[in-house]
């Protein structure tokens, strides 16, 4: 069975810099991932990378049999992979209903219409609205994004990504900055996902990756260091020293 | 043939020497604080005004007025940044470009209301008007004056930039503002000394510009294309990028002019466009 | 927000709230209409207004809409104006053909522009439209064959509307024709912005880093608004041509790019009728105040540049909008 998503060598410096070294990893259908590292490891780049919006110096990317490696980054979207970013990266002035329409209306091709008035896409609308709905944020859905609480833009900042249809979702730290009491709805959500959606989450929260994910990657000074289940992760003696700082990495 | 070919170049490069002073200091301030200052020119015709008021009103010679416009614009600059600047660092490329053309605006009205429309004559001391002859070339020695001063001005501004504590500030503060803040420079006192720094040059060029280009009320206005052509085309924050990028520029328009009279101005802004297109950071801009 | 109270759970109806007519709206068109009645004398400025605020409507597309700063947007204008006023002087003089041509001129220009120009942002972005402007002023400065140069476009016949109405002094066939035009062209304006291209543009403005994460080919994007607000442009420039019967090299400077931008920031950008709200107060203080010297009409405007974006950060209408909205919240 052909890997949803799959790197091949991928690498990238900056200078002397190096920030991913030899990344090759092959993602199923349906798995829900963990990746997690140190600060600096560089998960945020590798995502960066297999987006496009970084561009490797070495290695590919194939999303199934297709090879990405050079394709801009809106298309890499419209063949079925979405991110969400680490900081919101939301339209401030736009209603969440009137972003998560935008989305949808690019996915159908209809968003270079104009001629046309937005009102009469009335299946965009409406998927857009239940896409809230099925997050939970349909409440706010008339009011502009800068209103909104902050855990509720980063679930703002998923529905955009659902929006696309994807077949694998990168999440960047989907709960990062979200208070206690508003993380609950975020882990729903995503516990929500599509089961025939890859999912792979950046997370620092040991709590949240047990409990969603089913593989971990560890990541370390560019490199991955290992993968495998939960409970091999866990009793991994490499993955403790990393994080109990015992070991000399990087 | 060869000789006019020469003095093209030579006349060309002083008239980039010119164009370099008035824009350096726009150039780091830019590259520091990412606030568009298109009222970068004012500071000069301060400097410009005050040699003229000096020279005509008080009979100071001109080598006594040029410290007199350095302080006068640096000291418009420094007031201007600590009172109205600062409030917009954090607008829009689009707000700061418009309040600074307001204000190039009020400058450009005041200059005309208090020194009339007309062009401002001034008498440049007879050891510095004609031409020698060296090497066998005429130099005209206002021209000369004008390069081996620019030349002094950018071997102590590299020199401080490298060798002085308050340039490494100013080198950190232009390669990452937020990282040099991290490590406690204060950033305000940088970004306040390097405005009135730039201005202060500005305002240098101005002066130097009279006997070359002529000071009226619209300099502001008519040298800020050129000025923000160097700065773009040289690249935010990069003196060395000012320094060719006025060199080219400068031989350009006079090359321009003397070859191709009848496409004017047309050699430059195609240059200007051409070059922003390859490197559209500047020849030595941060990517 | 009364659309948000009105639509409830509904998306539909708070779309359709968002692009419905407002009665003020109405009652604006309306007053376009006053000036034949209450002001006859003032009807050539009353056309020279429309015109300026079709120019402005052209640019609050490209830069209230979708972000694209430009200090070079005469170029289309001056375009527009020269293409109708060549057509007249060499082939026909019939307006509205003129007119379609010297847009459809003035959209193609645009277009191959537009490659340039959405490849840019931030500074580089200004730098090339100001100089790209710079560059065909002087192109059409040195081209006196063809533009007549510094003393203008010379022998422009242009033949009456319809062949009924003639373009004279009074300015009533000059306004008229300025007014409908305008007016067509905003309704093509209106529904551009409440489309679903119009939300695309919004989204660039917002926030071009999300654009790509959503699937959108943002180039393409600002190439085609570029190239609707070039055609928008030239539209404009070839009405003051014909009602005037002049094209001089002022179409294509600076100065009109500087004024234009000036004018949409007054009003305010990116709320449509911004560019239209602001032509009519710039232009009528600019006639009132025509006699004074024009170094103090700039210091005025330079103080106003000052003013508004230290107090009125979104323009006239953006100042407005918000007095209503706290007026509203005050309401029970």
């Amino acid at each position: 069975m052909t890997a949803v998503l799959s790197t091949r060598g991928l690498a990238k410096r900056f200078g002397s810099l190096v920030v991913a070294q030899d990344i090759s990893l092959a993602l199923p259908r349906g798995v829900r991932y963990a990746l997690i590292g140190p600060n600096g490891a560089g998960k945020t780049t590798l995502i960066n990378l297999m987006t496009g919006m970084l561009r490797p110096d070495a290695g590919s990317i194939f999303l199934g049999d297709d090879e990405i490696t050079s394709l801009a980054p809106e298309f890499r979207v419209k063949r079925g992979l979405a991110r969400t970013f680490q900081i919101n990266t939301l339209f401030p002035d736009l209603s969440a209903l009137e972003s998560v329409t935008l989305a949808v209306l690019e996915r159908e091709g209809h968003a270079g219409t104009w001629w046309r008035s937005l009102p009469a896409y009335r299946d965009a609308a409406g998927e857009a609205h239940g896409i809230l709905s099925s997050l939970g944020i349909a409440k706010d859905a008339y009011r502009p994004t800068r209103e909104l609480a902050y855990g509720r833009q980063r679930l703002l900042e998923i529905a955009l990504a659902l929006a696309t249809r994807p077949k694998v979702l990168l999440l960047d730290e989907p709960a990062a900055g979200v208070p206690k009491d508003e993380s609950a709805d975020l882990f729903e959500a995503i516990s929500g996902l599509a089961s025939e959606l890859t999912v792979l989450f950046i997370e620092h929260d040991m709590n949240v990756v047990f409990r969603f994910a089913s593989r971990i990657i560890v990541m370390v000074g560019g490199r991955i260091l290992v993968e495998g289940t939960p409970a091999e992760i866990a009793r991994n003696p490499e993955v403790r020293a990393v994080y109990l700082g015992k070991a000399a990495y990087g | 043939m060869l000789a006019s070919l020469f003095s093209v170049l030579f006349d060309g490069f002083a008239y980039g020497m010119l164009l370099f002073l008035l824009s350096v200091g726009l150039s780091v301030t830019l590259g520091m604080m990412n606030f568009v200052n298109l009222a970068h020119c004012s500071f000069a015709m301060v400097g410009g005004y005050a040699t003229v008021t000096l020279m005509n009103s008080f009979g100071w010679p001109f080598f006594a007025t040029l410290p007199a416009a350095f302080l006068s614009a640096a000291a418009a600059g420094a007031v201007l940044e600590r009172t109205l600047y600062r409030r917009l660092y954090r607008a829009s490329d689009l707000d700061q470009c418009l309040f600074t053309i307001g204000i190039v605006f009020i400058s450009v009205a005041a200059a005309a209301y208090l020194y009339g429309t007309l062009q401002q004559p001034i008498s440049t001391p007879s050891y510095l008007q004609g031409a020698v002859e060296l090497f066998g070339m005429r130099f005209g020695v206002y021209r000369l004056f004008l390069v081996v001063t620019a030349l002094i001005v950018t071997a102590i501004l590299v020199a401080s930039l490298e060798y002085t504590r308050f340039g490494a500030q100013v080198r950190a503060a232009v390669d990452n503002p937020r990282m040099a803040r991290g490590l406690g420079i204060n950033l305000d006192r940088i970004f306040a000394a390097t405005f009135a720094l730039g201005g202060g040059l500005a305002g240098l060029g101005g002066a130097l510009a009279i006997e070359i280009v002529g000071l009226d009320h619209s300099f502001a206005f008519t040298y800020l294309v050129y000025v923000l052509i160097v700065v773009a085309v040289g690249g935010l924050g990069s003196i060395g990028g000012s320094f060719v990028a006025a060199a080219v520029l400068g031989i350009s328009d006079m090359a321009g002019k003397y070859y191709f009279p009848q496409l004017g101005a047309f050699v430059i802004y195609l240059v200007m466009v051409g070059l922003l297109m390859w490197r559209p950071a500047g020849l030595f801009g941060k990517r | 927000m009364t659309s948000a109270r009105a639509a409830a759970a509904d998306p539909h109806r708070y779309l359709e709230a968002q692009v419905r007519w407002r009665r003020i709206e109405i009652a604006f068109w309306l007053c376009t209409l006053l000036p034949f009645v209450l002001t006859p004398a003032y009807l050539q400025l009353a056309s020279q207004i429309a015109i300026t605020a079709l120019f402005a409507v052209s640019l609050d597309l490209i830069l209230g809409y979708a972000g694209i700063v430009s200090l070079g947007h005469a170029a289309f204008f001056g375009l527009g104006a020269y293409a109708a006023g060549l057509l007249s002087k060499h082939a026909w003089g019939e307006p509205l053909s003129g007119l379609l041509v010297a847009s459809a001129v003035a959209g193609m220009i645009g277009y191959a522009a537009s490659f340039i120009i959405a490849r840019f942002r931030h500074l580089a972005l200004i730098m090339i439209t100001l100089g790209l402007g710079l560059l065909l002023h002087e192109a059409a400065n040195s081209a006196s064959w063809l533009t007549g140069g510094a003393d203008g476009l010379q022998g422009m016949k242009i033949r009456p509307l319809l062949e009924t109405f003639r373009f004279d002094l009074y300015g009533r066939t000059a306004y008229a024709y300025s007014l409908v035009v305008l007016f067509l062209t905003f309704l093509a304006a209106r529904r551009i912005i409440h489309s679903p291209f119009g939300l695309a543009l919004r989204g660039i403005r917002e926030n071009a880093t999300r654009m790509p994460a959503i699937g959108a080919p943002s180039r393409a994007h600002l190439r085609k608004i570029y190239t609707l607000s070039a055609a928008m442009a030239g539209v404009a420039g070839a009405l003051l041509a014909q009602t005037t019967s002049t094209v001089s090299l002022e179409v294509l400077s600076f100065q009109r790019s500087a004024d234009v931008l000036v004018i949409l920031i007054l009003g305010g950008a990116g709320r449509l009728y911004g560019g239209i709200v602001g032509a009519i107060i710039y232009m009528v203080a600019r006639d009132q105040f025509s006699g004074i010297n024009p170094q103090f009409w700039y210091f005025w405007i330079g103080l106003l540049l000052v003013v508004v974006v230290m107090f009125l950060p979104n323009g006239i209408l953006g100042g407005l909008a918000k007095i209503t909205a706290r007026w509203r919240s005050r309401l029970p």
